[in-house]
């Protein structure tokens, strides 16, 4: 039983399926997806799935964060980690910057959300630069104690700092003005979600549109062997740079979107915990498979939430369930392609 | 701002620096060694630490019945009581590093799986300690029985040299002499440097792989061990998130030195106990981990392998 469940390949065999459909099938079954995935708030609510409800937090609020954002992040942190390979240990710093950005320019200059999600974007690829140029260099678990430094740095400021309210953080942060007629407050919850879902979407696509082309071949390169890569022309730094700005992008994103759903944001929200956990997420669901990760982050940002009721030893749980799902599936959940994997064990 | 510290407590700052820098040093050995054999950051060592502490307060405590508030022991009890509670820290810190070998890496490693999935797992074991620990002292910090009366030696240049400072400054250099022996003498301290070396090679030459990573788990459960008995002897205090912390400040430590390098680890401690005693002296404590890593850095883009990371190549080829 346990080598069954060790071989199950359920990604070949969701890749087979998808192979033998023509174009029309997979369109309705994308669509019906999305609006599947799109009801789900509902879902707590709907008799034969309402065991998915959640005990303490309400089971919308749980799926736009934990879920949600958590979701995005895996997804972010993946084109770092899964697809060039590299180990951060401090994303959390760019979903601070996001969220910063966010709490500051909509209190004190009274800028919308739509107005800043730009700005939350390019403060965290522009940080995301500032700490790659140096960072980038290194390699290895060098690179991961640098951004590890770097995500406490960024949290440390904000504790410290007058302008991010120091350890009280910041409160009042207005939500997202109403946008093609959807509200955005305490009682729609499902509208946030339908707001990140969209976020996660657009992600999707553009890591999708990015394996595909130049920089995705770049990675997939340094991925497997970085002086190889640089001996076959690939501009080693230049597209690592860029997959960390771009993971740092998304990372601002699920910031900026985050503040304005919880409207109080403090310091402690943004501890390396929380860097863990996410890469936790892309592991635990298959690394550089983007399938997985969403499908990992979503179970680990889940269950914590659905086993609350028993408060002090979910994170029991959960470190078990860690422990054991990394024995059992070590690849992760959906682990990537085959071929992919040849050279894993060289790889960061 | 105040650099003024500078020259009115110097010698004071560099005997502390001294002090914290090597109880950061012993740890950031059980970091290096695993990183030397394995390529991996062992995340669970500082919840090793952190049961380490416990381990020292319940041998005072509960084992040779000394309450919290007891009176400062005495002559050969003294000697007799700190040798336990080493001891005893020492066990329970090397025992557990070898079941978190046994339960994160050994299966995984086994099967070829690719490093990232034994470091999840790794933090799973230290998501798992912790919040055991949190639930079972229910997030109450500890207090160890002043058994060690804080008498000092006396004062040279504003510097107090204190009795538990300087058990601090001396035991772990006596460690750390013996480990380098240890290491570049015996028959395992080989092992351990081939299998460092090359683990693929070291398997042909019939050295047992398995039992060599053990034991270099059980080596750095042993200084971690020793590092915990301190810092409970000089801190008397303790708490279940005690081991975040000083795992930062023991990673960074080792990177610090070079990651894998023996003696980049005692260096890379002691550099770091003192910036942190000076960036906080000057900048204010709530600065002392930002001056750090930025120091880091500073320190990575000139030198990419660590203060001694020349060392570690030349081991290593």
């Amino acid at each position: 039983m346990m080598n069954t469940l060790r071989n199950f390949n359920l990604r070949d065999k969701g890749a087979e399926i998808w192979a033998g459909w023509n174009r029309p099938v997979r369109t309705v079954f994308v669509v019906a997806m999305i609006i599947i995935v799109g009801l789900i708030p509902f879902a707590a609510d709907w008799g034969p799935t309402s065991f998915l409800n959640t005990p303490i937090t309400s089971f919308q609020n749980v799926l736009v964060y934990p879920v949600g954002m958590f979701v995005l992040m895996a997804l972010g942190l993946n084109i770092v980690v899964g697809k060039s390979g590299l180990l951060d240990l401090g994303y959390v710093a760019f979903f601070a910057i996001g969220a910063y950005a966010q709490a500051i320019l909509s209190t004190l200059f009274g800028w919308n959300t739509w107005e800043i999600l730009p700005f939350g974007i390019i403060f965290a690829m522009i940080s995301g630069v500032i700490l790659g140029l140096p960072a980038l260099r290194l390699r290895g678990d060098y690179l991961a104690i640098i951004t590890l430094g770097f995500g406490e740095i960024v949290r440390i400021v904000a504790l410290n700092l007058s302008v991010t309210g120091g350890p009280n953080g910041i409160a009042g942060i207005p939500n997202p003005p109403t946008i093609f007629g959807f509200e955005f407050n305490l009682m729609f919850p499902e509208h946030f979600f339908w707001l990140v879902f969209v976020m996660i979407l657009l992600v999707i696509w553009m890591i999708r549109r990015f394996t595909v082309r130049r920089p995705g071949r770049a990675w997939e390169a340094i991925r497997q062997d970085e002086d190889v890569a640089a001996l076959m022309g690939v501009n080693t730094l230049i597209y690592k740079l860029w997959s960390f700005v771009i993971g740092a992008a998304v990372g601002g994103a699920a910031g900026v979107l985050y503040a304005s759903k919880v409207m109080v944001i403090s310091p402690d929200m943004f501890k390396f915990e929380v860097s863990i956990l996410i890469l936790a997420c892309v592991v635990f669901g298959g690394i550089g498979n983007i399938w997985g990760v969403v499908l990992g982050a979503s179970m680990l940002a889940y269950l914590p939430e659905r086993i609350r009721f028993i408060s002090d030893a979910r994170q029991v749980i959960f470190g078990l369930v860690l422990i054991l799902m990394m024995n059992l599936r070590p690849d992760g959940l959906l682990p990537r392609k085959k071929r992919e994997k040849i050279t894993e064990k060289r790889s960061m | 701002m105040n650099f003024s510290v500078i020259t009115t407590q110097f010698w004071s700052l560099v005997l502390q620096g001294l002090a914290l820098g090597l109880i950061y040093s012993l740890v950031a050995l059980g970091y290096t060694m695993v990183y030397g054999v394995l390529r991996l950051i062992n995340f669970a060592n500082s919840e090793v630490f952190m049961l380490g502490t416990f381990a020292v307060l319940w041998v005072e405590i509960t084992f040779l019945g000394h309450p919290i508030n007891a009176k400062p022991l005495q002559g050969f009890e003294l000697v007799y009581t700190l040798v336990i509670a080493l001891v005893g820290s020492m066990i329970a810190c090397a025992v557990l590093a070898v079941l978190v070998e046994l339960v994160a890496y050994r299966r995984l490693r086994a099967r070829g799986a690719n490093r990232l999935a034994s470091l999840i797992s790794a933090i799973g074991v230290s998501i798992f300690l912790l919040e055991g620990m949190r639930m079972y002292t229910k997030s109450r910090p500890a207090s160890a029985p002043r058994l060690l009366e804080k008498w000092s030696f006396g004062e040279i240049a504003g510097a107090n040299f204190r009795i538990d400072t300087m058990l601090a400054i001396v035991s772990p250099i006596i460690i750390f002499v013996a480990l380098d022996q240890f290491v570049n003498r015996s028959r395992l301290g080989k092992a351990i440097r081939a299998v460092s070396m090359s683990e693929d090679n070291a398997k042909l030459m019939g050295i047992n792989i398995n039992r060599v990573i053990s034991m270099t788990f059980l080596i750095g459960g042993l200084t971690t061990g020793a590092a915990a008995f301190l810092y409970t002897t000089v801190y008397e205090n303790t708490v279940f998130n005690v081991g975040f912390n000083m795992g930062i400040a023991a990673f960074t430590a080792a990177v610090l030195g070079g990651i894998g390098n023996l003696r980049g680890a005692f260096y890379g401690g002691l550099a770091l106990g003192m910036m942190e005693q000076f960036a906080s002296a000057i900048l204010g404590s709530q600065w002392k981990a930002v001056t750090v890593f930025v120091i880091l850095v500073l320190i990575l883009l000139f030198k990419p392998n660590g203060l001694f990371g020349e060392a570690v190549q030349q081991t290593r080829t």
